[in-house]
């Protein structure tokens, strides 16, 4: 098997991740990006959800994103994102009650774009939370 | 000029007073410098991944994008000035004014209509003391910006470039802001944001002479670079903030501690002059009770 990866994921403020893994698994625009070692050069868009990385120790990590880049070069990827972080530093019960609430706006009125980027910032912590256990 | 004894006293405890307060305000300065730079240092591995990143894509595409497409005939330009909320802090916020004055200036010169924006209360009492017309102004945070403040800029002044200059959008957008050299310099410094440039690492990764790997766009070049530029402004103007936040709290430093100095100064000479003066009540006391006391002896004689 070849190296693994190098992965860095970095959020606007701080770098929220690095270490080695052996797979990534982001859900870019086009549909989920599975990315292995050697995988060829990609730069791709996500989409608010949960990136999935597995250690070479076998531990899982999800870190939320929403949106943002994955891009992958020469057993290097970057993940990016504004507002990134760690599923197991995400408040499982927080990030559900901020979705209920947001959604609860929802049936008020037609939700703007604002509105929808929140609640699949909010989908993305919630994923992440339940997962990353 | 001779002043009382009790006049000087006064002026001297004043005077410590004000000492107790600079000197609070220097350490309390000296301690968030610290923070602010960590936060720089915490920033900077996103702006060199998405530097990296937009390298990449303007490397191997040939695609225009508005951001980066020069105006052919500019008309309207805005100005960002990055100042400082409060005062206290040397000529930290009075130069960028100026330097935002020149360059002004040297934008009007060029034809074109300068649409300021503003970033801290003091360059906000600046241009509401003169009743000019201000395009924007953000206030609050100058000491310590986070990204959200950084985004929600960068979204104002991205939806005025997209708007064309005759329904009052900009053709160019500059920034002046302070960049922070070390914890003696800092200089006011002006940076065109858009039309973009897009500038190497902002002296902090050495990424110049590396050759990208031939990348796969998801979905395509356009639709990544599209994602990325407003990104990269948002990042260009959290680096900004950031830097002039370093700044401004090194200026205020180095002003408070001036401003110690020299109340110690002059605590230091007030000491010595109510010293003397006491010494001079003294002597006059003295040669008053010696002087009445002769008088009274020559009056006993001479009955």
């Amino acid at each position: 098997m070849a190296d693994p990866l190098h992965v860095e994921v970095v959020s606007a403020d701080r770098a929220v991740w690095s270490g080695e893994a052996v797979s990534i698994t982001a859900r870019t625009t086009e549909g989920d990006l599975g990315i292995l070692p050697g995988h060829s050069p990609v730069l791709a868009v996500l989409v608010p959800s949960g990136v999935e990385i597995a250690t070479p120790e076998g531990h899982r990590e999800v870190i939320a994103v929403d949106g943002g880049f994955v891009s992958c070069a020469q057993g290097r990827v970057s993940i990016l994102s504004e507002y990134a972080a760690l599923g197991g530093e995400i408040d499982a019960a927080r990030a559900r009650s901020e979705l209920d609430d947001l959604l609860g706006r929802v049936d008020d009125h037609e939700p703007d774009e604002e509105l929808q980027a929140a609640i699949a910032r909010a989908q993305a912590q919630v994923k992440a939370a339940e997962r990353g256990r | 000029m001779p002043a009382s004894l009790r006049e000087l006293r006064q002026r001297r405890n004043s005077v410590s007073t004000t000492k107790k307060i600079t000197r609070a305000m220097e350490l309390i300065a000296a301690s968030r410098i610290i923070k602010a730079q960590q936060r720089a240092q915490a920033a900077a591995p996103y702006a060199r991944e998405l530097t990296r990143a937009v390298s990449a894509v303007a490397t191997y595409s040939e695609v225009d994008h508005p951001l980066t497409t020069e105006s052919e005939n500019p008309t309207r330009a805005a100005v960002l000035l990055i100042t400082a909320d409060r005062g206290l802090a040397g000529a930290y916020s009075s130069s960028v004014i100026k330097q935002g004055e020149g360059l002004t200036e040297r934008l009007r010169q060029e034809g074109l209509e300068v649409a300021p924006y503003l970033v801290g209360r003091k360059a906000a009492a600046y241009y509401g003391f003169r009743k000019r017309e201000v395009a924007g102004s953000w206030e609050g945070f100058s000491d310590s910006p986070s990204y959200a403040e950084a985004r929600a800029i960068a979204d104002t002044l991205l939806e005025a470039f997209a708007t064309p200059a005759e329904e009052g959008g900009v053709d160019e957008i500059h920034i002046v802001y302070t960049r922070f050299v070390s914890m003696l310099t800092q200089r006011a410094e002006v940076i065109r944001l858009l039309p973009l440039e897009v500038v190497e690492g902002d002296g902090s990764a050495d990424t110049g002479s590396e050759v990208y790997p031939l990348y796969e766009f998801e979905p395509d070049a356009e639709t990544v670079l599209d994602e990325l530029l407003p990104l990269y402004v948002a990042s260009r103007i959290q680096y900004c903030l950031l830097q002039s936040a370093a700044s401004e709290l090194a200026s205020r430093q180095r002003a408070m501690k001036s401003a110690t100095d020299n109340a110690e100064q002059l605590i230091e000479r007030l000491t010595r002059e109510a010293n003397q003066a006491r010494q001079a009540e003294i002597t006059q006391e003295i040669s008053e009770i010696v002087g009445g006391a002769a008088a009274l002896a020559d009056a006993a004689e001479s009955e």
